[in-house]
């Protein structure tokens, strides 16, 4: 926390951070160029992608406005049943006509139960976000005859992207699609984090008291966040639909809640590129999980949540960016060129 | 009218059982503010002991209830003092994540070494079946789940309300640091409550078997369950939990028989709806810590 001096210093400051760094263009251009280097993997790296969007709208509540959510799969859900069923109706053909009207749905009851939400303390919120998303499976379980009930939504056939890409059976368009929707939002979320907007997130989230005192509206920033994440979510479950064809009740699960916090910790909070790293790490060790013990793999996921938690995020991410800053140091001249993502620990 | 009178039974006696299995949590999130959402693996385990030592030693079903209880305790224990300790300080994010990671290892770990099927446990005969009060169906194991649970729910009142160590309890719950100040050993009433409250979850587990249902997934399927009797009831006394429970026990009984389309809907509006109006539980205080 630095002393604030005069206002052009801020502003100044703010600027400079916001700045395009070497790191995150080399990023997005090796993000792109897995797309040319792995043409057999496209279905793994479209769900890495989807997951990475996902985890982006968890840290704008997060990581930014402090509001821990053990529910978050409820937009995700609404997303995706909008988006299958919009298509299953022929209501919208267009995909991505369909997927922003998905996201507007899941945005509108992000808008309804923010109210809910920004009432009352952690435990409230931890119970009333996971409430709503028991109460949208309910929903949907009781309501099957719309939504298909257990086996989900069946002959979701999606047209071509913009009446012109098809999506093909290797998830080539849907890599590339998936690819540049969480791209365009990534940009949005970015933006936004780094307007005053945004920095008025980050002064709520360390100490509401005080950032109320200089005259922040507290509450409806933390609406307005928590609207523009369901946002975010519903266009990631709109992705799942739309690009491997299924809704099923599975996406309202407690368990894609607690995974997406997994990824997030992950990867680490308040730093935007946090979702992303930690969708392809979490992947990456699903992956070798299910190899080594089939069934289980949930056991050795909880043992990677119990030993984060226990070793600190905090100090992980220092071991993490050890080597890079050494390098960085070494022959760059300059010191801690990658920056060490901010933890909401004090 | 009779099946009404059942019907109220039933919920009471799921009340019961919802309340001992979660007023370990009540004491967990209320004395160090510590959300802990694995509280239903203890429950389960206390459930597979009795389920182990039953239906496999051939050990009779109320020698089994204690050690149940013991069991339980002791694994709380242990990890009281190996890992819960260490996340007292922490934000409430972590202990989430903490506790989330520990009810994944619970699952994987029973399903492994138990099977994922349901388990039942073998009750003794005197406990099969139901007979009539004036009309009035009542089952024999829920009749003996009122009663333990009713006698116990009176010792705890009796133990919060009477002993020293409730009223050192008592004191560390309303404010730690002064507690500690009169010279409280207030870790080690954490420590001695939150084993208790482990043993009371692991005897829930054992009873609940037969009402329930004992699989690997008990942890996540009733940890909204316990949640609910905590935040709704408040943790500033038992006598909220334990209102809480008997609303809930009652409400999800009726909503089954007389709305079974609706399934879990009406309980998590409810819930809900309870903590819009009141953030801090029916029966909490109102200062938010």
């Amino acid at each position: 926390m630095s002393a604030v001096t005069t206002q052009p210093d801020v502003s100044s400051q703010a600027i400079a951070h916001a700045r395009w760094r070497a790191g995150e263009v080399a990023f997005w251009i090796a993000v792109l160029a897995c797309g040319f280097l792995f043409p057999s993997r496209y279905l793994i790296m479209t769900d890495i992608v989807r997951l990475g969007l996902f985890a982006l709208s968890l840290d704008l509540i997060l990581g930014y406005a402090g509001i821990v959510s053990l529910g978050h799969a409820a937009f995700f859900g609404v997303g995706a049943y909008c988006a299958g069923l919009l298509a299953l109706h022929g209501i919208i053909t267009e995909p991505v006509i369909a997927l922003v009207a998905a996201g507007l749905a899941a945005m509108v009851l992000g808008f309804l139960t923010s109210f809910l939400v920004i009432r009352g303390v952690d435990l409230t919120r931890l119970m009333v976000t996971l409430g709503i998303a028991l109460l949208l499976e309910a929903l949907a379980e009781r309501f099957s005859d719309i939504t298909g009930g257990t086996d989900g939504l069946q002959g979701i056939e999606i047209a071509p992207i913009l009446g012109r890409f098809e999506f093909d059976m290797f998830g080539r368009t849907g890599f590339f699609y998936a690819l540049a929707v969480t791209f365009l939002l990534f940009l949005l979320a970015r933006r936004i984090v780094h307007s005053p907007f945004g920095l008025s997130l980050r002064a709520i989230k360390n100490n509401p008291l005080r950032a109320a005192a200089i005259g922040i509206p507290v509450n409806r920033r933390l609406v307005a966040v928590y609207t523009l994440a369901a946002f975010y979510a519903g266009i990631a479950g709109a992705l799942f639909t739309q690009t491997t064809a299924l809704a099923s009740l599975d996406v309202f699960s407690f368990e894609r809640s607690a995974d997406l916090l997994l990824v997030l910790i992950i990867g680490g909070t308040g730093y935007l590129y946090g979702g992303l790293i930690g969708a392809v790490i979490f992947r990456m060790l699903q992956e070798v999980f299910s190899t080594l013990t089939p069934q289980y793999w949930q056991f050795w996921i909880g043992l990677v949540l119990v030993v984060i938690v226990l070793i600190g995020r905090q100090r992980l991410h220092r071991w993490v960016l050890w080597a890079p800053n050494l390098l960085i140091a070494q022959f760059g001249g300059r010191r801690e060129a990658v920056a060490v993502p901010e933890s909401d620990a004090p | 009218m009779t099946s009404v009178l059942t019907n109220l039974f039933d919920g009471v006696a799921y009340g019961m059982l919802l309340f001992v299995l979660a007023c370990g949590l009540a004491v967990t999130l209320g004395l160090m503010n510590f959300v802990n959402l694995a509280h239903g693996a203890f429950a389960m385990a206390g459930g597979y002991v009795c389920a182990v030592l039953v239906n496999r030693a051939g050990w009779p079903f109320f020698a089994a209830l204690p050690l149940a209880f013991i069991a339980s305790a002791a694994i709380g224990a242990v990890l009281e003092r190996l890992l819960y300790r260490h996340l007292y300080a922490r934000s409430h994010l972590d202990q989430v994540l903490f506790s989330i990671g520990l009810v994944f290892m619970s699952v994987a770990a029973v399903d492994y070494i138990m099977g994922s099927s349901r388990v039942f446990i073998q009750l003794p005969q005197a406990l099969e079946g139901q007979f009539d009060v004036f009309g009035v169906g009542i089952g024999r194991y829920r009749l003996m789940i009122v009663v333990i649970c009713g006698m116990l729910t009176l010792a705890l009142q009796w133990v919060l309300a009477r002993t020293r160590f409730g009223s050192r309890l008592r004191a560390a719950v309303d404010d730690p640091r002064v507690a500690s100040g009169l010279g409280i050993n207030v870790p080690q009433v954490f420590a001695f409550t939150f084993a208790f409250g482990c043993g009371l979850a692991g005897l829930g587990g054992a009873l609940s078997a037969e009402i329930l249902g004992l699989d690997p997934y008990f942890p996540l399927k009733f940890m909204i369950y316990f949640l609910i009797v905590v935040t709704v009831g408040g943790s500033s006394s038992i006598t909220g939990p334990f209102l809480a429970s008997l609303l809930l026990g009652i409400g999800d009984v009726a909503g089954k028989y007389y709305v079974p389309k609706m399934g879990p809907f009406v309980i998590y509006t409810i819930m809900i709806v309870i903590l819009i109006w009141r953030p801090n539980g029916l029966f909490g205080r109102t200062a938010a810590r």
